[in-house]
């Protein structure tokens, strides 16, 4: 019996300090990792000047897309707009650009500045086509292939590194 | 007589357990989600973009017809289990639902050999 306590008490030490190993050590930051090979969502988006709407078909005709939410509110979406301005120049690439929660004079006044690096632009007004792409914030983008497939996403601001991985990836 | 309480009191709580069923309360929901980018808060608690954003499609899930459990699974699609306070019982959180129980189990059945012995 005395046997069997130790045993017990043992299992019960170890077992908590394995639990408090895990969880000290995980990273519990959010991470796109698992959405890496998963499929986009179907969507149909309003463009930006509301004459029609884009939607997961007019992914399909492109090699690779690169889905950018961006608002001329957010200061970093301005940081990483030279890299969307280098990107819009590779011919296997399609930019769609989706306005996050801004106002259309101001995200107009923005491009009009910096230069509009998007092939196809839309809007989220609400917010609400950003959660099927889960996103929690902006800049983010996803670069998806024609099979509608993520092959990476990017939160934050784009960097020159993201710049040459993204060129891998697409030549 | 009895027999007639007893079916009234049936009727009375099978009643009060379809409309529970039917009902999806959004705050519970916004309660069980966690904001993404807040310290420790949930939606609920949150005024956040991320959580006013996350509301509306809420409220849009539930018009649909989706059930708790079925928004929980679309968000957790979306974001990862982390964006769910509660986990969701699968493959990789079943030691955590079942552990409970067997500790009971094997702790009672020590409690009672042990004390069996003592006598």
């Amino acid at each position: 019996m005395q046997k069997i306590i130790k045993i017990i008490i043992l299992f019960i030490f170890l077992f908590v300090i394995g639990i408090f190993y895990i969880s000290l050590t995980r990273d519990t930051n959010y991470n796109t990792s698992s959405l890496i090979n998963k499929k986009t969502p179907e969507f149909k988006i309003i463009s930006f000047d509301n004459s029609n709407f884009y939607t997961s078909d007019d992914i399909k005709k492109n090699n690779y897309t690169l889905i950018n939410f961006w608002a001329s509110w957010c200061a970093p979406c301005k940081i990483e707009h030279p890299i969307l301005m280098k990107l819009s120049q590779k011919k296997n690439l399609v930019l769609l650009g989706i306005n996050f929660k801004d106002k259309d004079s101001q995200a107009k006044t923005f491009l009009s500045e910096l230069g509009n690096p998007y092939d196809l632009l839309a809007k989220d007004k609400n917010g609400k086509h950003s959660v099927k792409f889960g996103i929690y914030g902006i800049p983010e983008s996803i670069l998806i292939n024609k099979e509608l497939m993520i092959i990476q996403k990017f939160v934050g601001p784009l960097s020159a590194d993201d710049y040459e991985n993204i060129i891998k990836i697409i030549e | 007589m009895k027999l007639n309480l007893l079916l009234l009191l049936f009727i009375f709580f099978s009643k009060f357990s379809f409309a529970a069923e039917k009902t999806v309360d959004p705050n519970l929901i916004h309660k069980n989600l966690r904001c993404l980018v807040c310290q420790g808060q949930s939606i609920s608690d949150s005024n956040s973009d991320f959580a006013q954003t996350i509301k509306l499609v809420v409220k849009d899930l539930i018009d649909e017809g989706k059930t708790e459990n079925e928004i929980y699974e679309f968000m957790s699609d979306k974001y990862g289990d982390w964006i769910v306070f509660k986990p969701q019982f699968n493959t990789q959180n079943s030691l955590l639902w079942i552990l409970p129980y067997i500790v009971l189990i094997f702790g009672g059945f020590f409690i009672y050999s042990f004390l069996k012995k003592r006598q």
